[in-house]
């Protein structure tokens, strides 16, 4: 009886609330079931089999392996393991060339390219950006074979010089040889983030800068590149997650060289987990846990550049 | 928000800005050898691998590795016929993952991002911070998970297995969100919508056309993205007929280190499979919104 009563109003909001709530769940209906499928889902999916595990019941050479929970012992396995950590410190290594080196580059190109008076800017901005399109396993190759002492230019010229032979890929070039492959790859898009972001500068600020007798290096300094700080975070970012998951690049110039291991970075380490020693659990720990740092040292990134833009200063 | 209505055209310098009479040349002189130096640095393995194609493989390693050698037409034929015209495959493969999954995700990236920024509804904001997480989380870490879950629908080894996880792009959400705050405006969707347009008819008549230019440079990124994809199809797949030309050249090559005739075939397919991409990069230069991409950490 009441019910029939009160039906009219509630009906009325929950009309007025779904035309509210319809149109933009609609909208974001095909991202959120693909979010759910292919992030959500994985995520706990992973967490839950890091936490899974064989376990042989009954003893002796008869026992029966059985899938179990067995708690953070793949976490533990993971963090024992002398190969898993090895390959954060050579990504580590890696990382320290690769990363200063491609934003350094590309904030020097970016602010060259904005200079007056430069000539074949044109040029310049689109061949250094060409090696974007070129994807990291066919860059690895091209590189791979430029490093190599049998194609290798270098060589070429150092033999008709009567000189020895640079080896690349192998001893202690062969970090900045892997290195390189990334820098090649990654100047000319974060050059062309920071080129956008100069050209979005009103010019006026210079004009003035210049009538108080700045030059081209204070304005460099002192107003370009506080003010294109943002675009710096955001391509210090992406480099920085690139680098934690560095895998095509080794992986392509493994078969040029005895000096990198089917384990040399943490995921190829997860992917012979996985797929040749079908070891699922320890490969979903191991997922986890660099899931997991990666968060944490973008999230440090931020707030570091946060503070010191926003919080700090003079 | 200023940096989104500024259109960076290809070449073309700030016409305001005036050359003061007792500025130095010679700093200007540096910066372009500086420049054309890096400009070097980027074209030289290209131009390695376009000069190196022409060789046989016995001229790979005994001429000038910058001497042309005449092989050209015997590399290309070899190419489209090893393992019964793989090569063909793989590239064909690479256009309807990187082709489709691009349009696909780009259109769903931008109802997605069109609704984070234009509505308010409840949950917004968990979605957003959701979607957020997903930029920063690699996706590549995912893989695994992905490729187990695939193998229990029974998709793992299809087309749907790369093509799938490619659609989804937390970047590209993002990145559409930050266009349609900048380029849809919320007065001329309120005036619609009291001429009594739906929700349907504001989006496509009003919203998309204005949302054009981050659309391309969305479906730019993911097509790029997706080309040069190697850990997702190189964990999904085990059909060589359905390897993208990523995963296909490294086959090749692994091979390849066995046996070295198989060099000059990585070669000149490497050659080939990067021609596309570059002469795409370069006509659509000037559509690339990528102050888009910095912009969006400001706002």
């Amino acid at each position: 009886m009441t019910a029939t009563v009160q039906s009219p109003a509630p009906a009325r909001t929950l009309r007025r609330a779904r035309r509210r709530w319809v149109p933009p769940y609609l909208f974001l209906l095909p991202a959120g079931v693909l979010f759910i499928a292919f992030f959500a889902i994985p995520i706990v999916y992973a967490i839950y089999l890091s936490f899974r595990g064989f376990r042989v019941t009954g003893g002796g050479p008869f026992g029966v392996r059985q899938e179990a929970w067995v708690g953070f012992e793949n976490y533990i396995k993971t963090f024992a393991e002398p190969e898993f950590l090895a390959g954060f410190g050579r990504l580590a290594i890696y990382g320290v060339i690769a990363v200063p080196l491609t934003l350094g580059l590309a904030l020097i190109f970016a602010l060259l390219l904005d200079l007056p008076r430069i000539r074949a800017a044109r040029f310049s901005r689109t061949a250094i950006f060409i090696p974007y399109a070129v994807p990291g396993v066919i860059a690895s190759l091209l590189w791979g074979f430029l490093y190599l002492p049998s194609t290798s230019p270098l060589n070429w010229i150092l033999d008709k010089l009567g000189l020895p032979d640079v080896v690349m890929l192998s001893g202690g070039a062969l970090y900045p040889a892997i290195a390189n492959v990334a820098i090649w790859g990654g100047v000319g898009f974060n050059m062309i983030i920071i080129y956008t972001s100069l050209r979005g500068i009103p010019s006026e600020i210079y004009e003035a800068a210049r009538i108080d007798g700045a030059n081209e290096w204070t304005i460099a300094w002192r107003i370009k590149i506080p003010l294109v700080g943002p675009a710096l975070v955001l391509t210090g970012l992406f480099s920085l997650i690139g680098t934690l998951q560095v895998y095509g690049e080794p992986t392509t110039l493994r078969p040029m060289t005895t000096e990198i291991s089917q384990t040399w970075v943490p995921l190829m380490k997860i992917y012979r987990d996985a797929f040749a020693r079908d070891d699922l659990s320890l490969a979903a720990a191991s997922s986890v846990i660099l899931a997991i740092g990666t968060l944490v040292v973008s999230v440090i990134l931020l707030r570091a550049t946060q503070r010191k833009s926003f919080g700090g200063g003079e | 928000m200023s940096t989104m209505t500024n259109v960076i055209p290809a070449g073309t310098r700030r016409p305001e800005r005036r050359v003061q009479p007792g500025q130095p040349r010679r700093g200007a002189a540096v910066a372009t050898i500086v420049l054309i130096l890096g400009a070097l640095y980027c074209l030289v393995p290209v131009v390695w691998v376009l000069i190196a194609s022409t060789k046989s493989n016995s001229e790979l390693f005994t001429t000038f590795t910058f001497a042309p050698g005449a092989s050209l037409f015997d590399n290309l034929s070899d190419l489209f016929t090893y393992g019964g015209g793989s090569f063909g495959l793989w590239a064909m493969n690479s256009v309807i993952y990187a082709g489709g999954g691009a349009v696909a995700s780009t259109l769903i990236s931008t109802m997605a991002g069109y609704a984070l920024a234009k509505y308010d509804f409840p949950g917004r904001q968990v979605w957003f911070y959701a979607i957020l997480a997903g930029v920063l989380l690699p996706g590549i870490t995912l893989a695994i998970p992905q490729y187990l879950l695939m193998a229990k629908l029974g998709l793992a080894g299809s087309y749907w297995s790369v093509l799938l996880p490619s659609l989804i792009s937390p970047f590209g959400i993002f990145l559409a969100r930050v266009y349609a705050q900048s380029a849809v405006p919320s007065d001329m969707m309120e005036a619609a919508r009291i001429d009594g347009a739906g929700d349907a008819r504001i989006f496509t008549s009003i919203a998309l056309p204005m949302m054009v230019p981050g659309m391309v440079t969305i479906f730019l990124l993911q097509f790029v993205g997706i080309w040069n994809n190697f850990l997702l199809p190189f964990i999904m797949l085990s059909d060589e007929s359905k390897y993208p030309l990523t995963v296909g050249l490294f086959t090749l090559l692994s091979k390849g280190s066995g046996t070295p005739s198989l060099y000059s075939l990585a070669i000149i397919g490497s050659a080939v499979s990067i021609i596309p991409l570059i002469v795409m990069m370069l006509v659509l230069q000037r559509y690339w919104r990528l102050d888009l991409v910095s912009g969006g950490l400001k706002g």
